[in-house]
């Protein structure tokens, strides 16, 4: 499932600074508890885990649960170490998995 | 004109509706399985290390009271220098009453440089947050906040009218 996703990486960084990252993505994240007007349950369908790498190296990882808000939204932090690219994965239920990525300058 | 005595009853059964109303609300764990599911998210994630675990070093930031549980902003900081010596490797977030108590559970190194994490969560009514920090020697952290929440995101409007 494509969804849209926006991220916020600083475009530049200081070697040692501690960069705030923002990643969120346009998803339901069903919860399973939601019931239709025909009296049935919206099956489940959320993204169950988030990861992100800085030069391909995993940094920051997380696993999702029903209990986070539709469209899931995450912000943490990472210390510039070298120039190179920032990727954010989310991993969906439907066995698909959103990237986005985004390149940060280090000096 | 107002009739004294009318007022008094008036008065009277408003008095007894809210202590009814909290009568309610004191019973414990009414209509919901939260102490077990909560018992069994610990038991799964945490493990026997849960009963040692320390009260302190973590910053829930977390409303007081919500008017609606569908999206409550959250963010978790845990005291720690985060160097390869001392770190803060994972941290895991509860709620006590939500039908499945694990929210998150975050995957963290020295690389992070901080440890905080913000997010928006769900939350099926009033209860208790509970976030768990494990550091790099295995010990495990942990703090608990209350919130208010009025209208649980849980229900769907179906079942809630």
């Amino acid at each position: 499932m494509a969804a849209a996703t926006r991220i916020r990486v600083p475009a530049t960084a200081r070697r040692g600074e501690i960069m705030e990252l923002r990643a969120i993505i346009m998803h339901p994240m069903e919860n399973g508890f939601r019931m239709e007007t025909n009296g049935e349950y919206v099956p489940v369908h959320i993204i169950h885990t988030f990861v992100c790498r800085y030069n391909g190296a995993e940094v920051f990882r997380a696993r999702l649960e029903p209990g986070i808000a539709a469209n899931p939204y995450l912000a943490f932090t990472t210390r510039a170490t070298e120039s190179g690219t920032i990727e954010f994965i989310w991993l969906d239920d439907d066995g698909t998995f959103e990237v986005a990525a985004a390149t940060v300058e280090v000096t | 004109m107002t009739d004294p005595l009318l007022h008094l009853s008036r008065r009277t059964a408003l008095t007894s509706l809210g202590l009814g109303a909290l009568a309610v609300m004191a019973l414990p764990g009414a209509a919901q399985a939260g102490d077990a599911e909560m018992e069994a998210a610990l038991r799964d994630l945490i493990g026997p290390a849960r009963a040692s675990a320390k009260k302190g070093r973590i910053l829930i930031d977390l409303p007081a009271l919500a008017e609606s549980g569908n999206s409550v902003p959250l963010k978790v900081s845990v005291e720690s220098p985060m160097t390869p010596a001392d770190h803060v490797k994972r941290i895991a977030i509860f709620a006590d009453r939500n039908p499945r108590a694990l929210i998150m559970d975050v995957t963290l190194g020295p690389r992070a440089g901080r440890a905080e994490v913000g997010t928006n969560i769900r939350l099926s009514g009033t209860q208790n947050v509970s976030v768990y920090a494990q550091m790099n020697d295995g010990t495990y952290w942990t703090e608990t906040r209350n919130i208010q929440v009025t209208i649980g995101a849980c229900d769907s409007l179906l079942l809630r009218f």
